[in-house]
């Protein structure tokens, strides 16, 4: 599990070390932190319920604000349990 | 035109990896941190629900470093074949890891030997994140990623031996609102990665391609890598065609 963990922790810098990258590709690269990330939250989203989607509005309010992740991540998570014990 | 002028800026020459960038890294990491305990102590519990010696669950903390990967490969252990299907399971929850390295060329290009590889083994989808927004704002030191990264594996390896020792004494019920904190992280992550409208389409082929493949694929996690990769592979046709 280490093993087939680091081999794709490297393994992909490492493949794109042995390519000539091109504009292409470099343009794939500059979407995906965020493609990334959206892909892993909606989905998670959508299984929860609407206490889900209300503290996610509060964390994405508390950051744009704060611009902390500290407060952001407070506040989502308060939001939640708040809305978890109302409902 | 490059409509994302801020995106394209990599640090040209003058990338230096110090301690000070180390320390900075570990500092930005700090709050993201508490978002790696609940997940920690759960991977420890469930480590210790599969009898899991107490060094058999440090070593797969300490070295395997991945939170769902360690909590999909523990559900899959089992008495008999556990080896084969446990590294199955990690590999395709990890393979998004191998979209994550190459973003950071910028850094790394100019990096050689452990300094490359070992920031590499300390690469999480948090500090990554931190280093994307900082390697884009024309930040030069990369050692903020391994900086991150070791700030995040202390916490990630003491929340799985606190889930340990705890064990059954402390188990959030699956549905536990305590468990926002994990998505709310990689939300507020998302709030300094977006760049204005151009991100727009993209992110929004990323969510409607990962709804669609977690609906059709159930059990894995190719959704988050078909998202990101279609999300990606928009925004770079969108571009072209701009530029055309």
């Amino acid at each position: 599990m280490a093993v087939v963990t680091y081999a794709c922790r490297g393994g992909g810098y490492w493949l794109f070390r042995q390519i000539r990258p091109t504009p292409a590709i470099r343009g794939v690269l500059d979407y995906l932190p965020g493609t990334l990330f959206v892909s892993y939250v909606v989905p998670g989203l959508l299984s929860g319920g609407l206490q889900q989607w209300l503290a996610a509005l509060a964390t994405v309010l508390a950051m744009v604000a704060t611009r902390q992740f500290a407060w952001a991540i407070a506040a989502g998570t308060a939001t939640a349990w708040v809305a978890w014990y109302l409902t | 035109m490059t409509p994302l002028a801020g995106g394209r800026k990599t640090a040209a020459g003058g990338v230096v990896f110090t301690a000070a960038g180390i320390r900075r890294g570990a500092r930005r990491a700090l709050p993201l941190v508490a978002g790696l305990l609940p997940f920690g102590l759960v991977a420890g519990v469930m480590s210790q629900a599969h009898g899991l010696s107490w060094l058999e669950g440090l070593l797969m903390a300490g070295l395997v470093f991945a939170g769902s990967g360690q909590v999909l490969a523990l559900s899959t252990w089992s008495q008999d074949a556990p080896a084969l299907t446990a590294t199955v399971a990690c590999l395709v929850v990890n393979l998004r890891m191998m979209l994550m390295g190459p973003s950071l060329a910028g850094w790394l290009d100019r990096l050689r030997g452990w300094r490359v590889w070992g920031s590499l083994f300390f690469m999480a989808d948090h500090n990554w994140a931190l280093s994307i927004t900082d390697l884009r704002s024309g930040g030069q030191d990369a050692g903020f990623l391994l900086g991150s990264g070791l700030a995040l594996w202390s916490m990630w390896v003491l929340g799985c031996v606190l889930g340990f020792s705890l064990g059954g004494l402390l188990q959030p019920a699956p549905g536990h609102p305590l468990f926002f904190v994990v998505l709310a992280v990689f939300i507020a992550l998302l709030v300094t990665l977006w760049r204005g409208r151009p991100d727009a389409l993209p992110w929004a082929v990323a969510a409607a391609v990962a709804v669609l493949v977690q609906r059709l694929l159930p059990g894995g996690t190719w959704y988050i890598v078909a998202g990101a990769l279609s999300g990606s592979l928009a925004g770079m046709l969108r571009d072209r065609r701009v530029r055309a």
